[in-house]
């Protein structure tokens, strides 16, 4: 009787579980759909629209979509390198300055730290539309940026959410090891390079990773800023294409898979930083 | 005699203070500086153009002209009711689906755990862009679209989802319900881990129902996940542009006019800054307004 209880049990368990897994696989499958087919239609033959009819597994494989795509515009290697170059130095000026000035907020005092700290994330508050204009102007018309790798790159050099990170991270560093450093007559630069970064990294590649792949998928700023062909990034690149071509899916779907296999690539490489860093910001710590 | 000593004082003073502060302030001396440039500095600008029109050389000042405009703009109302429909209908049903999956999740091993995490997460690296197009493929109103063909199944006729008044914003909506949810079920998870197993424990020996363990424990528990997501989507959500840039240009008959497509609109298509500014600080006053009344409500018993 006992050991009855026992399996019975056991089985609703089992169903449970079953029934679990069924439902999770499923809404996955849904989710993955979408992009799913942007990967199988860009296969196709963008002359050919009867293959357009949905199948799981895909009925004609040919490149001739994205060799479409790499010719309607002489440019789109330099929309991959210039997008490339962009996340790059933004990622690492974040890298730097953010971690900077995450230490100094988590671990110095000195007169004002809170009000300046409470300042610059009052900045996280405000709307993206409401300084868009001005800062246009300014860059556009004040700095005569327009069209460079500048006018893109230099409103996004330190961003107030990374230093927020940061300063989450480097809380938890223990202070003795600094006291220890600064005994050892080390300079306050010498203590944030050789102690807190090396100490920090694990936090520091998190942020890199997540303002690396904003950077790469950012549209608006540097749509707004560029206006000749070569300065595009591949995101305002390829939203030309739509604007230029909208009845060619193939070849558009070809750019949409262009445009995100680094960052799915990124994603699997470094599948531990992204599943963790989600939590570091937002969980208080 | 006594001056110098005092000057040599005060310059010892600050030696001492740029001994001790000085890599203090140059470490933040760039957030600072980028702070006063990139949005102090814009900031008040845009205060100030709200009540001008502006032009290239010299804009002319105009007072509430503006925003009085903007208050009897049919325009701006229909943008307005459009952006809260979307909200509506979006972060609650998102904030359901992340919650589910989180639960569903939970109850798994450790491997599947991080297997579906990552499935559900692997959305979110693909760009605004490349989502917008690949739905705007979905939605073809061909037959060969997806979506189309889906409903051809159960032998509905052809939509043109986007190109139709009823269904454009609805179809806006519903591709936010396929991805998008990795973040927030990670939040979930997280906080899920953060509930003592004891409290479950006590429930059991009351033989306390699944429903009565989620409704009593669960649920309040995670209240402060939930106030941050809904807060944080709530905000993304007033802001949604990309879609109704991308797919359909606002349209048909401004069915899909978000205020953030109105504010570029106004400002990038017919250069009317001054009202384009008045429009962003109500969508800034809006959003600072909502947040604040979801704290209010939702947060009278959350602790910190």
């Amino acid at each position: 009787m006992k050991g009855e209880i026992k399996d019975l049990k056991g089985a609703s368990f089992y169903i449970k579980r079953g029934l679990i897994y069924m439902v999770l696989i499923l809404w996955s499958l849904f989710t993955f759909l979408p992009l799913y087919w942007m990967l199988v239609s860009s296969f196709i033959d963008p002359n050919s629209s009867a293959s357009l009819q949905f199948t799981l597994v895909p009925k004609e494989f040919t490149l001739a979509s994205y060799s479409y795509f790499f010719t309607f515009n002489k440019n789109v290697l330099r929309w991959l390198f210039n997008s490339l170059l962009i996340s790059g130095v933004v990622t690492l000026a974040n890298v730097f300055f953010a971690s900077m000035a995450g230490y100094a907020f988590s671990k110095l005092r000195f007169p004002g730290r809170n009000a300046f700290f409470w300042t610059l994330m009052s900045s996280i508050m405000i709307p993206g539309q409401v300084t868009l204009i001005p800062l246009y102007i300014l860059v556009v018309n004040v700095f005569n940026m327009s069209d460079t790798y500048f006018a893109i790159i230099l409103p996004g050099v330190v961003s107030v959410y990374n230093i927020f990170l940061m300063k989450q991270y480097m809380t938890s560093i223990p202070s003795t090891l600094i006291d220890a450093a600064r005994i050892d007559a080390c300079s306050e630069f010498g203590i944030f390079r050789k102690v807190i970064f090396p100490m920090a990294k694990p936090g520091v590649a998190v942020m890199a990773i997540f303002t690396f792949v904003g950077q790469w998928n950012d549209f608006f700023w540097p749509f707004l800023v560029t206006k000749t062909s070569t300065m595009r990034t591949i995101q305002v690149g390829l939203s030309s294409f739509k604007f230029a071509d909208s009845t060619q899916f193939g070849p558009m779907m070809a750019g949409a898979v262009i445009a995100s296999i680094p960052m799915f690539i990124l994603f699997f490489a470094l599948q531990k930083y992204f599943l963790q860093g989600i939590t570091i910001g937002a969980i208080k710590g | 005699m006594k001056k110098m000593a005092d000057a040599d004082n005060r310059w010892a003073r600050n030696r001492q203070f740029i001994q001790d502060y000085g890599w203090s302030y140059i470490f933040i001396a760039l957030p600072i500086l980028i702070f006063l440039t990139f949005t102090l500095y814009p900031l008040l600008r845009a205060l100030v153009m709200s009540f001008q029109t502006y032009h290239v050389m010299g804009s002319e000042w105009v007072g509430f002209k503006n925003y009085a405009y903007v208050f009897h703009r049919e325009l701006f109302s229909k943008a307005l009711i459009n952006t809260l429909l979307y909200t509506l209908g979006t972060v609650p049903i998102n904030i359901i689906i992340s919650l589910g999956l989180a639960l569903a999740i939970f109850q798994l091993g450790k491997k599947s755990q991080t297997f579906f995490k990552a499935s559900f997460y692997l959305p979110a690296v693909a760009s605004g862009v490349t989502i917008s197009l690949v739905w705007l493929f979905i939605y073809d109103p061909m037959p060969e679209g997806l979506m189309n063909q889906f409903i051809h199944l159960f032998g509905f006729a052809n939509v043109n989802w986007l190109g139709k008044v009823d269904t454009a914003l609805l179809s806006l909506m519903f591709l936010t319900f396929l991805g998008g949810h990795g973040s927030g079920l990670i939040l979930y998870l997280a906080s899920l881990g953060g509930i003592p197993k004891t409290i479950y424990e006590a429930a059991d020996i009351d033989a306390a129902s699944t429903w009565s363990k989620f409704r009593n424990i669960t649920w309040p528990l995670l209240k402060p996940t939930t106030l941050y997501m809904l807060v944080i989507n709530v905000i993304g959500s007033f802001q949604v542009f990309m879609s109704a840039y991308l797919m359909t240009s606002g349209g048909p008959d401004h069915a899909t006019t978000t205020i953030a497509y109105l504010i570029y609109q106004d400002a990038f298509e017919y250069f009317e800054f001054g009202v384009a500014a008045a429009e962003s600080f109500i969508l800034a006053l809006i959003i600072v307004a909502i947040s604040v009344l979801q704290f209010k409500y939702m947060g009278s018993d959350v602790e910190y």
